[in-house]
């Protein structure tokens, strides 16, 4: 433990202390800035994707400088839309929305919040960070190999990401390093959540029992749990994948394949088992982006309505369910992949059921709301958002959970539009929220409210126009995926298109402000207090960043994670280090 | 001024509610149907969503009441009294079992119209296949007996799309093979789907199916198609460049013109 101290005091030199840090809040930081820094890229492969389906033959200025082959004149081709298509989702999936949430702000604020020095593993949480950035360049990598990025999507299935460059450009190198690239991701996710889960149970301060956790804590706690046990397993699926493309296996390739009139010498293999893989990852993952969400949303919900929250033990209990229930749904995936009907209920019934502690959840916000004194910070505008387009992403959720309905919608745009409106809305406004909260006890600065709330409209605005004309582009019928509407039945629709394009493109250049927010409010923000929302938990009685150590005296805890009301001491809070005599009324 | 932001927030969630459902509303956004199944599907789609509708307007206005009519500073909270976390679970509870609900009975005739549909003598029985980037058909000819498939005899330059080699296969030699698919009104079809490189999706949004076709595996599909018409085939599985252009199509014809068409096509 001195040893760590030292290293923050600064004894070592500025490399040690900003870049191979052991710090826990100097980790949470730089995954903090390599999601951020992902969050642009894969926006700006969306406005591409969005520009190029609206308007086929619209140039996009610069992009041929960056693939002559891919965007001949700045008109991507049909391959290239494919590859910024699995780009996007693959940056966005992994390192904005595992990320983000999880590894940024968990890193940050949970040795904070139990009361902990540092976290268990001090150096593999860097290693974790190093790793996570290591995947990314890798990933990035293959926008400039010879053959151009993969294009198989961020599911990857085989064989069209096994064949190799048979079955089209991107699919030989590229497709092989976005396999390394996620097989490192992986590594380093289990790694950080061995971290937290060590963290969390051994770590605790005097007091900090179970039951007294800051509902984040709970939530980074599942989400370090399901990642331990769903990315060993889409570790595996990548490696088997590898070996297939690069040592003959035929795990997931079947024998007669033709591809392009070339016969492979595979045989024997599945391509269902590579699905059954990834998605008893993928759908854990899922949860993974939202649950930090849900532990930040009960946290500012609660102490910006200054009430505690509604049912703390139920939400608790909601979080696990729903960990517990996220690893038996994922045959909901592959409604119509060609696995057995008869197997369609097994998956359809437990994907209803994980929706009964995500509604009680959502119920118990509101609740927590009757009645507050709501203030309505862009931090909890950000949470009611969440709210917002929760319930909607989620409903949506329920309807895809009916095997017929989905045979129907399956590969439409009204499931680009239910994933989109959770991961890429909710989990994002859980990840704004928690910027705008935190940022004063991360920077000592505030962040400009009134740009934070003009950010906040905008977006909220932007993400409806732009998704939920998707839900009717999928009930008419526009398969996902296409790079162009050539056909006479989905021409009609490209008007609809535009319009969302233009919708998408606006609410992109929002972001802008909050990206000025940010940099400007580094340094020019106003000053903040050491707990500027009137908060309870231990991150808002830590010392200042700039101190060696967390905490001056290793805090003792006394009180329950949102003791908001009036109190016998004048405010209307009860820190969970206040001493006895301190009590609600 | 940052109370100020609370009632417009409140009208703009009423607002985005009531203008999702107008968009909903606005038109048949879903396509007519021609298969027999797709009235069941239809009616659980539109349960469905209207379950979804109900609960997405309340919970936005809800919502925005309670934003509405929230505190100003200075007053007191309110304690939320603890039967309101009993409320919310039996409101959830009692969401789920609806859904549940109709999952187990509109849901479940649903899929198995879909999937369980007999067999029977006067079924048309069709394979069809996958490759990069078109879908090709072939019928068994008078025999009822598909000709086996031999994969390096796979040539559609010369129209040999499905690798038949009819010098030794007597199955083989009647069998049609066609990039349309030419279907009779009212007879129950199935469709085996074959995959001939990677995974492709088969789709025709008006019989309301769609299926996976897998290399390596034979996937049936079973609809009866109930109205004459021509309908597109799209891949509905990314597939590689040509995905956005791979397509077919299905033309439902009377009876008596798709024995004519068979005729015509027979060797």
């Amino acid at each position: 433990m001195r040893t760590e101290v030292s290293i923050r005091a600064g004894t070592q030199g500025a490399f040690r202390r900003y870049v191979f840090s052991t710090d826990h809040k100097t980790i949470g930081i730089q995954y903090f800035i390599l999601s951020l820094f992902s969050v642009f890229v894969a926006m700006a492969l969306s406005w591409i994707m969005r520009v190029h389906v609206a308007w086929n033959s619209a140039r996009i200025p610069g992009l041929q400088h960056l693939s002559a082959a891919g965007a001949p004149g700045g008109v991507p081709t049909p391959e290239y839309y494919l590859s910024l298509l699995t780009l996007h989702g693959t940056i966005m999936i992994f390192f904005v929305l595992t990320v983000a949430p999880q590894s940024a702000f968990g890193n940050y604020f949970l040795p904070l919040q139990i009361g902990a020095e540092e976290t268990a593993f001090p150096v593999l949480n860097m290693l974790s960070f190093w790793m996570t950035a290591l995947a990314l360049v890798v990933l990035l990598a293959t926008l400039f190999v010879s053959d151009g990025p993969p294009q198989s999507g961020w599911t990857a299935y085989p064989p069209l990401s096994g064949v190799g460059i048979d079955a089209g450009t991107g699919l030989g190198r590229g497709q092989d390093l976005w396999l390394v690239a996620i097989g490192i991701f992986c590594v380093a996710s289990l790694i950080g959540s061995i971290n937290f889960i060590v963290t969390l149970m051994d770590m605790r301060c005097q007091g900090m029992s179970l039951m007294r956790l800051p509902l984040t804590c709970w939530a980074w706690f599942v989400t370090a749990v399901l990642t331990l046990l769903s990315f060993g397993v889409l570790l595996a699926a990548v490696i088997l994948l590898l070996l297939d493309r690069n040592a003959g296996t035929s795990f997931f390739l079947p024998s007669g394949l033709l591809v392009s009139g070339k016969l492979e010498e595979h045989a024997g293999g599945s391509p269902l088992l590579w699905q059954h893989l990834f998605w008893f990852f993928g759908h854990p993952e899922v949860y993974i982006a939202i649950l930090p969400g849900f532990g930040i949303v009960s946290h500012i919900v609660s102490c910006s309505s200054r009430k505690p929250i509604l049912g703390y033990k139920v939400v608790v209990g909601c979080m696990l369910a729903i960990g517990f229930l996220s690893f038996i749904v994922w045959g909901h995936h592959m409604f119509v992949s060609g696995m057995s009907p008869f197997s369609g209920f097994l998956f359809s019934i437990p994907t209803i059921v994980i929706s009964l502690p995500a509604t009680i959840t959502t119920l118990l916000w509101i609740g927590t709301l009757w009645g507050g004194k709501l203030q309505l910070t862009t931090a909890m505008m950000f949470c009611l958002g969440f709210i917002s387009t929760f319930v909607t992403g989620g409903l949506t959720g329920v309807m895809l959970a009916h095997p017929a309905v989905d045979a129907y919608l399956h590969a439409t745009y009204f499931v680009v539009a239910h994933l989109h409106m959770v991961m890429g809305v909710s989990a994002i406004f859980g990840i704004f929220a928690a910027t705008y909260f935190w940022f004063p006890k991360m920077f000592g600065r505030m962040l400009n409210e009134r740009l934070g709330l003009l950010h906040f409209w905008l977006t909220f605005i932007g993400v409806y126009c732009t998704f939920m004309p998707m839900h009717v582009l999928g009930m008419a019928g526009n398969p996902r995926r296409y790079a162009m509407l050539t056909d006479d039945f989905l021409l009609p629709l490209i008007p609809l298109h535009r319009f969302i394009t233009i919708a998408a493109l606006a609410t992109g250049a929002v972001q802008f402000i909050f990206l000025f927010n940010l940099v400007w409010s580094l340094f020019r923000g106003q000053s903040a207090s050491v707990n500027p929302w009137n908060g309870t938990s231990l991150e808002w009685v830590a010392c200042s960043r700039a101190s060696a150590c967390n905490f001056q005296e290793s805090p003792v805890v006394r009180h329950a994670a949102y003791d908001y009301g009036e109190t016998n001491a004048g405010r209307d809070f009860v820190l969970q280090s206040d001493p006895e005599s301190v009590q609600l009324r | 001024m940052r109370l100020s932001s609370g009632k417009p927030f409140a009208f703009l969630l009423a607002l985005l509610a009531l203008a999702s459902v107008a968009l909903f509303l606005s038109k048949q956004w879903l396509p007519v149907t021609a298969s027999q199944h797709a009235a069941i599907l239809d009616q659980q789609l539109h349960w469905t969503l209207l379950d979804s509708a109900v609960l997405f307007v309340s919970a936005q206005l809800l919502l925005a009441v309670l934003i509405w009519t929230s505190q100003i500073d200075g007053k007191n909270t309110r304690k939320t009294p603890p039967r309101a976390i009993t409320a919310s679970v039996w409101l959830a509870t009692a969401f789920i079992a609806l859904e549940i609900f109709t999952a187990a009975t509109l849901g479940r005739s649903a899929w198995a119209a879909m999937y369980t549909q007999d067999v029977n003598p006067d079924t048309v029985r069709v394979q069809a296949l996958g490759q990069q980037f078109a879908f090709y058909f072939r019928y068994p000819g008078a025999d009822g007996k598909f000709g086996p498939i031999h994969v390096s005899k796979i040539d559609p330059s010369i129209g040999n799309y499905f690798g038949l080699d009819p010098l030794h296969d007597a199955a083989a030699r009647d069998d049609i093979s066609s990039a349309t698919l030419v279907l009779p009104v009212g007879r129950p079809v199935e469709i085996m789907l074959l995959a001939q490189d990677v995974i492709h999706g088969f789709y025709i949004r008006e019989m309301r199916i769609q299926q996976d076709m897998v290399p390596g595996m034979e996937i049936p599909v079973r609809f009866t198609p109930t109205r004459i018409g021509k309908y597109e085939i799209a891949c509905s599985q990314l597939c590689g460049l040509g995905h956005y252009r791979m397509r077919a199509f299905l033309q439902v014809v009377p009876e008596q013109d798709f024995q004519a068409w068979l005729r015509t096509h027979a060797h």
